[in-house]
């Protein structure tokens, strides 16, 4: 699956998007959360504090107890501030 | 007939006044247009800014903004709806965001206008930085415009 990070979820990341293939355990927005905090550094800091983190799935909003089966598009960001 | 909501989401500016006229000019059925302007403010919490960048998720931006507006139209007895959102640089007293309702009332146009103001704020995927001496920084989401949004669900 693809995942986009945007606005200080992808600076801290230090990177736009990359694909991934997460083990068949994890089930769910939170599980990848937890997943890429383990890889490194970088994800750990830009996850820091899980619970500000909003997430889509193939472009519409979740919650982080969202599965992820079947997704093709999975993003994390930051609380939208436009208008 | 049917009304299909006009989406643009652009890094060019637009012009308020020519998307009015585009709503309402040589129509008879079209009682009442309200426009609501978002524009870069020249401060943010008291310190003055340089410019705000908007970062967006296009393909979600898209997607969202469609979802909502297809909602207003449900919702509410629209003639006509433009909705415009900029990305990219923007310089203090330039537009960042246009909604334009048209109905046969006012109080549809009013109300599908705030509607869909209010999920812009917090459901729209774009981030603002802003620029200024002290540096660039994220602009933090602020709790009113999540309970601004909230009030469209209550029953």
């Amino acid at each position: 699956m693809k995942l986009k990070y945007f606005a200080w979820v992808r600076e801290r990341v230090g990177k736009a998007e990359e694909t991934v293939e997460p083990p068949a355990e994890v089930r769910t927005v939170a599980d990848l959360i937890g997943w890429l905090t383990a890889r490194d550094d970088a994800y750990a800091y830009a996850f820091e504090k899980p619970t500000v983190i909003r997430a889509a799935i193939d472009h519409a909003h979740v919650k982080q107890d969202a599965a992820i089966i079947g997704a093709r598009e999975i993003a994390f960001f930051p609380p939208m501030t436009g208008g | 007939m049917s009304v299909t909501a006009t989406i643009r989401i652009q890094q060019a500016d637009f012009d308020v006044a020519q998307e009015i006229a585009a709503l309402s000019k040589g129509r008879s059925d079209v009682g009442a247009v309200v426009s609501f302007s978002g524009i870069c403010r020249g401060s943010e919490q008291g310190e003055p800014i340089a410019a705000l960048t908007l970062e967006h998720y296009p393909e979600m931006a898209e997607a969202e903004i469609s979802r909502h507006a297809d909602e207003a139209l449900a919702r509410w007895p629209l003639q006509g709806l433009t909705i415009i959102h900029r990305f990219g640089r923007i310089a203090p007293g330039e537009n960042i965001v246009l909604v334009v309702t048209a109905s046969a009332h006012r109080q549809a146009a009013f109300e599908a206008a705030e509607f869909l103001m209010d999920y812009l704020k917090t459901n729209a995927p774009f981030w603002k930085r802003e620029e200024s001496a002290r540096g660039t920084n994220w602009i933090e989401a602020r709790d009113h415009d999540d309970a601004a949004a909230a009030r469209w669900t209550k029953s």
